[in-house]
């Protein structure tokens, strides 16, 4: 049946099997990069979706290797996180994640299938989530107060009274924080101001009386708020007591005791216990801690939500500066500008400003954004708090408007594609009707065109979020200390440096002391810039979808 | 509503004579007018003129210049930084070349509608006021008196009264010719020109368009570029042939279709050419 069609089908043109092949091999093109793309996004989501799922724990038993990481110990429990045969012999190697980074030094071990003694899946082990050391694996014992044991493992109630400790502490950090943070951070702010209002006076060549007084006021002022500062600095250190008097006794399944205090559990659950839907929970629970906390441990722990809030605040700051200069530069170009040498020599250089390796653009941010505009504002505005840079070292701002000037030719030429289809009748109309030239830009042309330039936007949006060269070294650090926009006056700090997901990305992977431990990590930031760069760039779409309906042409 | 249109103070001081003026007086002069493209000149030495509340039709082949004639009496071709001209045209004796006349103004007393129905990517309403806003004219009841009064004149209001607010693209292709006229209207011009204006239309919008430019040339001089000769015939009081860029014949539109006085006129309105 389909021979006698595929004859009759040769028989009747040669031309049409060209074609044929022709759409085989745009097709075989086609799915080839799409299998790509989707194999890469599945590598990622897949690895950075599995970090938050909570693997069931093994407990093996082993003859005891004295030259290996464990040394004389013979049980050891952990995460299976690879089982890999290894070809000559097919010997099937586990990988095992032990955790207890305190007490064993490693964070994964290896063994032979066929080196296990035991191997087991024991209901009592407890996995600890720490905020120093990353995870413990153990059994726990009791948990003991200052005046002596409170409950033991056994109780039927043991697992609910550890958890209302854990959130009691918890609680009781976010106070510290808060503490630590806002009124602490005040007064050092008061005393700071208190000092350039010291040094402003001292500077005037001579002092009044009243600048006398002012001075004396000052000593008094610093002097009441360095007591405050003790006050406070007690208060919190009382607390931190508190946050150790409860410990938690535990022991390791190679025998070791261990007393935790509390403060330092950041999550706990029973992997082998808990069914689908407890599992489900610890799940959501390391995802939500993994967009909404800050990050412990050199980055390797807790989440990165300063990352999220840093790349969001500098892609949206690149957006506002970038589109503005970009549509007026595309309006001059393709409504005023004569077509003559120096236009073409402008699109020409635009064309290659695109093509620029971004680093060379993090060089020039640097030397013209950080040191030239940023040490003259220093030096105008900012003269008392030299030598310390306000504007005159990396930041969000110099980063945003380097990558705005980035990504300037991308929304040119979109723009300008998209002005340029707008159809002369209407200009010509809009003309007739008595309006100037700027006029028909401002009310037809530019809106009929807002589709195009959204799509020069995304494009933009894409590049420079997803940039993280010329960040390096305008302002991206590895913590910062504090969010670009807080509810602090002026709100947007755009001098403060800021933490990005991109190289987060790289630090995790990269620079990071236990870079295989790091891994989980850098899969999910990976999955979570993606997702960051196709929720900014959904949202832009919808937007520009919905200009298209609105502005849609007749289809004549 | 002559109130409600910014005019400039040349015109308005002529807007008086005008008003007395005898018909039969020329009201659109074309004096010795050639046109170039670049290198290329598409009008030579025109001489043409037009009375008030007239309508003219223009005739002739593809590329004979009529079109770009047309573009000339709103001074559209000089969108085009390649164009020149010499001679001039004058409306009441004042030249459309005028330095004390801007271009602007000139646009608002020369309404044109277009071969091409080209609606804004506006609601039908803001369609309509759209020369009276640019003009920054926003008074809300002076707008709504001249939306009604133009959609009136384009015998739309009935078919739209109710959904001004919509888009203009909902309309259909005659509908928005229509509003196009509309549009046109709404500024109170005293000339409007038509460039092709039923091309793309089927023969009932057509028909609408054509009685509607009877209507119209009650109140305005009418000029209309087509290629349909026996529209030509029916809606025209006069009619100028081109050829090639030149005027080869300009008469009362019966005498150049039942007697014509040059060969080639006769040539292109009997089908034989053209």
């Amino acid at each position: 049946m389909v021979a006698k069609g595929m004859k009759a089908y040769k028989g009747k043109s040669q031309v049409g099997l060209k074609g044929e092949i022709a759409v085989w091999f745009s097709s075989l093109g086609l799915s080839l990069g799409l299998l790509m793309i989707v194999a890469l996004l599945g590598v990622i989501a897949y690895n950075g979706l599995s970090v938050f799922w909570p693997k069931r724990v093994v407990q093996v038993e082993f003859d005891p290797q004295p030259a290996s990481d464990l040394g004389s110990r013979s049980v050891v429990a952990g995460i299976i996180t690879s089982q890999k045969t290894k070809s000559p012999d097919s010997v099937e190697e586990w990988r095992l994640f032990v955790g207890n980074k305190d007490q064993y030094g490693i964070s994964f071990t290896y063994f032979d299938r066929g080196s296990l003694l035991n191997v087991t899946q024991p209901e009592g082990l407890l996995v600890l989530e720490r905020t120093a050391y990353g995870k413990a694996i153990g059994y726990p014992e009791h948990i003991s107060g200052p005046t002596g044991k409170i409950i033991s493992a056994e109780h039927p109630n043991f697992a609910q009274r550890l958890g209302s400790l854990v959130k009691e502490c918890q609680d009781r950090g976010k106070e510290i924080r808060k503490l630590e943070t806002r009124e602490i951070g005040a007064i050092h702010e008061a005393l700071e101001n208190l000092r350039l209002h010291q040094l402003r006076l001292e500077r005037q060549s001579e002092l009044s009386s009243e600048d006398r007084e002012a001075l004396e006021r000052i000593d008094e002022e610093r002097a009441r708020y360095e007591s405050l500062f003790t006050t406070l600095a007690t208060r919190a250190r009382l607390l931190r007591d508190l946050q150790i008097s409860h410990k938690l006794h535990y022991r390791l399944a190679s025998g070791e005791e261990i007393d935790l205090p509390i403060g330092e559990i950041h999550q706990f659950f029973y992997p082998n216990q808990i069914g689908f839907s407890g599992r489900a929970a610890v799940f959501w629970n390391h995802i939500k801690e993994f967009l909404l906390s800050e990050p412990r441990e050199a980055n390797t722990e807790g989440g990165v939500f300063p990352a999220i809030f840093g790349t969001f605040v500098m892609t949206l700051f690149m957006c506002v500066i970038v589109t503005p200069f970009g549509v007026l530069a595309a309006i001059y170009l393709c409504e005023y500008a004569k077509d003559g040498v120096f236009v073409r020599l402008v699109r020409i250089a635009i064309n290659n400003l695109a093509g620029v390796p971004s680093i060379v653009f993090g060089v020039f941010g640097l030397g013209f954004f950080v040191y030239w505009v940023g040490g003259t504002l220093d030096q105008l505005f900012f003269s008392l708090r030299l030598p310390t840079p306000t504007f005159g070292t990396g930041g969000i701002l110099w980063a945003s408007l380097t990558l705005a000037l980035m990504t300037v030719p991308v929304v040119i030429v979109a723009t300008e594609e998209a002005l340029t289809a707008v159809s002369p009748g209407l200009r010509e109309s809009s003309m007739a009707c008595g309006a100037s030239r700027w006029q028909t830009i401002q009310r037809i042309v530019l809106p009929a065109s807002a589709p195009g330039v959204l799509t020069g936007m995304i494009l933009a949006m894409a590049r420079g979020a997803g940039e993280v060269a010329p960040l390096m070294l305008l302002g991206v650090v590895k913590i910062a200390p504090s969010l670009p926009l807080d509810d602090q006056f002026p709100f947007l700090h755009l001098d403060r440096k800021f933490m990005h997901l991109g190289f987060h990305i790289y630090d995790l992977g990269f620079q990071s002391p236990d870079s295989e431990a790091a891994l989980p990590m850098v899969f999910a930031t990976t999955l979570l810039l993606i997702v960051l760069v196709v929720v900014l760039n959904l949202a832009a779409i919808l937007i520009r979808n919905r200009l298209r309906r609105k502005y849609q042409m007749a289809g004549f | 509503m002559e109130k409600a249109v910014n005019m400039d103070p040349e015109w308005e001081n002529r807007a008086a004579s005008r008003r007395q003026d005898p018909p039969g007086r020329s009201y659109i002069s074309v004096k010795d007018y050639s046109f170039w493209f670049g290198h290329t000149q598409v009008l030579q030495d025109l001489n043409l003129d037009m009375q008030k509340g007239s309508v003219t039709a223009f005739i002739g082949p593809s590329g004979c210049g009529k079109s770009t004639l047309l573009r000339s009496f709103n001074r559209l071709n000089e969108l085009d930084p390649q164009a020149r001209h010499r001679g001039d045209i004058t409306i009441e004796d004042l030249s459309i070349y005028d330095p004390a006349v801007e271009v602007i103004s000139l646009r608002k007393r020369v309404g044109m509608v277009f071969q091409k129905s080209n609606p804004f990517p506006k609601s039908i309403y803001e369609n309509v006021v759209y020369s009276l806003r640019v003009a920054g004219k926003n008074n809300k009841s002076i707008l709504d008196e001249v939306a009604e009064n133009s959609l009136r004149s384009a015998a739309l209001w009935d078919e739209v009264k109710d959904r001004l607010g919509e888009s203009a693209y909902s309309l259909s292709v005659g509908q928005m010719q229509r509003l196009c006229i509309a549009r046109a209207i709404a500024n109170e011009p005293e000339v409007i020109l038509m460039d092709e204006p039923c091309s793309a239309l089927d023969p009932i919008a057509t028909a609408k368009i054509e009685e509607l430019i009877h209507d119209l040339k009650i109140k305005y001089t009418i000029i209309i570029v087509t290629h349909n000769m026996q529209q030509a015939a029916r809606v025209s009081d006069s009619t100028a042939f081109f050829y090639t860029g030149n005027l080869i014949e300009y008469n009362k539109t019966q005498e150049i279709f039942l007697n014509p006085q040059n060969d080639k006129t006769e040539a292109y309105v009997s089908g034989r050419s053209g």
